[in-house]
């Protein structure tokens, strides 16, 4: 294929991701620098039959003025970054001068916005992940040995948890658990304890989201290994057999190894969708509990009255740098495996 | 693996069975509780007091003297107008998935038949944007469209949902391409074909079985979609999740969760019957990528 026909062929896709994905990162980090303008104040001065007063009142005529003028706002430089709502550099080092222990300074640390964001995104990301890989190869591996008969409704009843729209996912969930929900009153019942609610425990909220995390994704890994069961040389197995080895080492050095590229498959694809997790809080309205990155650039945006740009976008960046922290290890992998079957 | 094998072990039978039940159980339960559950009052949905209720419909039938009641439905879908929104969603979708098919289908074969290295850096710059949690490109959308009025309207929504789903698709139609051997192209290109020629007389034919496949993908991927349409569309254009989640906020007060309950079960059955008709491309989709590594 020549250059030019390459690039024909490729315009239309590649102009749809420079216009709306490389370009709003470009203006993200523009929007990050910039910070809302103050509103326009006016002093006037009442005089009435008491003496006069100074009042002091917001032009809105002015302040609509000056934000139709300058829509980015103000030049703020990075000072957004730094501000309490973003890295908090001075919360943070007042933290660790004034705490006597690590508890105490994780603490402090968890209530500023940013880094309470961080901890869900990073604990929900880290414990879904290795869990949906190892429930999934349980699952495909229970199934596989099911009579044929069976394989094909078990298949689409496990689709169903992935292929629903994670906010209606989030909302079936959380309504069954609610404190009137069935097993949010079965819950209480077991525990003998009428307060028991998920929006009274933080602990609770987490532990909620996170299995709806693994409820969600689990049939996405069950599928990528059942196929791949489907593919494990039977021969190999039977070598295994032959030689003695029980169902358990044949499942560990033969099966698992034969599936270790399946693996790289889905963490990746797991790290990328658990790390942007947003709509189970929305479905599970557990936002005062726990909030995800995500979440805090849709409160940002939609929260107030008016949307923070600067706010949203300078979490955006963060994101962004954390997205890409999180995917060189396996960006390197890829690299070093599929650059040399392709060139 | 062999029947032989498995019998030596009943004990790993029945724990290995228990565990698929289990799964299945856990899978399908909500689903079925909700879909029985839509049918009543919320009283009996949400019955504290003895879980039995909402089986039954004691309270539905004190209520509306029939153990069902299509209240839910009547509430979302006439009086709040639901339908309005599933009409949005249809004219989204159905635009995402056509305009996301064309230019992938372009782009995926492109970057499947040129041995150029810098296909290889298009494709891992792909699987970065793929990785861009899709509130973070929103944040960069809204100012601009806010001040070139482009906000709020529907096409404005699908070229972005399109653009987020390029990644995705350009990944899965490339490694179906590559499944198809480059003779067929070459040969009728020999014959005098030119190069769009031979790719759409002679490759997508063969292709259809990835293009449905991608295409559902891309359906999903529109159809599920929150945290654009939620952020890009006016109250009047919104599509069916986002006019959920504001359910949530009126109906709450109004003490009619069930109109909630409803239209989450309209909006889930489309998505049944797709795996039901199309559970083998779904399935065959979802292992493309990763077959592939």
């Amino acid at each position: 294929m020549t250059h030019r026909s390459f690039l024909w062929f490729i315009f239309p896709s590649l102009a749809a991701m420079v216009l709306f994905i490389a370009m709003p990162i470009v203006s993200v980090f523009l929007q990050s620098l910039h910070v809302e303008h103050p509103q326009v104040l006016i002093q006037t001065e009442n005089c009435g039959p008491f003496g006069c007063k100074q009042t002091t009142t917001v032009d809105s005529e002015a302040t609509a003025a000056l934000k139709s003028e300058k829509p980015l706002g103000q030049f703020n430089g990075l000072d957004t970054y730094t501000n309490r709502n973003h890295l908090a550099f001075t919360e943070v080092s007042n933290a660790w001068a004034t705490s006597d222990s690590i508890g105490n300074f994780i603490s402090k640390l968890m209530n500023l916005p940013f880094y309470r964001a961080l901890a869900f995104t990073l604990t929900y990301t880290f414990i879904v992940t290795p869990f949906v890989i190892v429930l999934g190869l349980m699952i495909a591996l229970g199934v596989n040995r099911l009579p044929k008969l069976f394989k094909g409704p078990t298949i689409f009843v496990s689709l169903l948890p992935m292929i629903v729209t994670p906010l209606i996912g989030s909302l079936i969930l959380f309504w069954m658990i609610d404190a009137e929900g069935i097993l949010g009153a079965a819950l209480q019942r077991i525990f003998d304890d009428n307060s028991l609610s998920l929006k009274a425990s933080p602990s609770l909220t987490w532990i909620m989201l996170i299995i709806y995390g693994i409820w969600h994704s689990a049939p996405f890994a069950f599928i990528v290994f059942y196929a791949g069961l489907q593919t494990v040389p039977k021969d190999t197995l039977e070598a295994a057999m032959i030689d003695g080895a029980s169902r358990w080492q044949r499942v560990r050095y033969v099966v698992v190894p034969y599936m270790a590229p399946l693996v790289t498959f889905i963490l990746l694809m797991q790290l990328m969708d658990n790390f942007r997790v947003f709509e189970p809080i929305v479905g599970f309205s557990a936002e005062a509990s726990a909030t995800s990155l995500s979440w805090i650039i849709f409160n940002d945006l939609r929260g107030g009255a008016d949307p923070l740009f600067g706010s949203a976008a300078t979490t955006s960046m963060l994101t962004i740098l954390g997205v890409l922290v999180l995917l060189t290890p396996v960006l390197i992998r890829t690299w070093r495996t599929s650059y040399r079957k392709m060139v | 693996m062999s029947k032989a094998s498995e019998k030596r072990s009943p004990a790993l039978a029945i724990c290995a069975t228990g565990f698929v039940i289990a799964w299945v159980v856990v899978a399908s339960m909500p689903f079925l509780w909700t879909l029985w559950g839509s049918f009543k009052v919320q009283g009996d949905f949400f019955s504290k007091a003895d879980w039995t209720n909402a089986i039954f419909g004691i309270r539905t039938t004190v209520e509306t003297g029939g153990p069902y009641t299509g209240n839910g439905y009547y509430g979302a879908w006439v009086e709040q107008e639901f339908w309005q929104a599933a009409i949005n969603s249809g004219i989204v979708v159905a635009a995402t998935v056509i305009i996301s098919l064309t230019l992938g289908a372009l782009g995926g074969y492109a970057l499947a038949r040129s041995g150029f290295r810098y296909a290889f850096w298009l494709l891992m710059t792909a699987l970065v944007f793929r990785a861009m949690p899709h509130i973070t490109l929103v944040s960069g959308y809204l100012l601009p469209f806010f001040e070139w009025n482009l906000w709020g309207h529907l096409p404005t929504t699908i070229i972005v949902l399109v653009a987020i789903n390029q990644p995705f698709t350009l990944w899965m139609l490339h490694s179906f391409f590559l499944n198809i051997p480059k003779d067929m192209d070459e040969s009728a290109m020999v014959d005098g074909c030119t190069r769009f020629q031979a790719f759409w007389h002679v490759i997508i034919p063969v292709m259809w079985p990835g293009v449905i496949t991608t295409g559902l993908f891309s359906f999903l991927l529109a159809y599920n979609d929150f945290a654009v349409t939620s952020m890009l569309l006016s109250q009047d254009n919104q599509t069916m999740v986002p006019r959920i989640s504001s359910f949530l906020g009126t109906t709450q007060v109004e003490g009619n969760v069930m109109f909630a309950v409803a239209a989450v079960v309209s909006a889930t059955a489309p998505l049944f019957f797709l795996v039901l008709f199309f559970q083998r491309q779904i399935v065959s989709g979802l292992t493309a990528g990763a077959v592939k590594g």
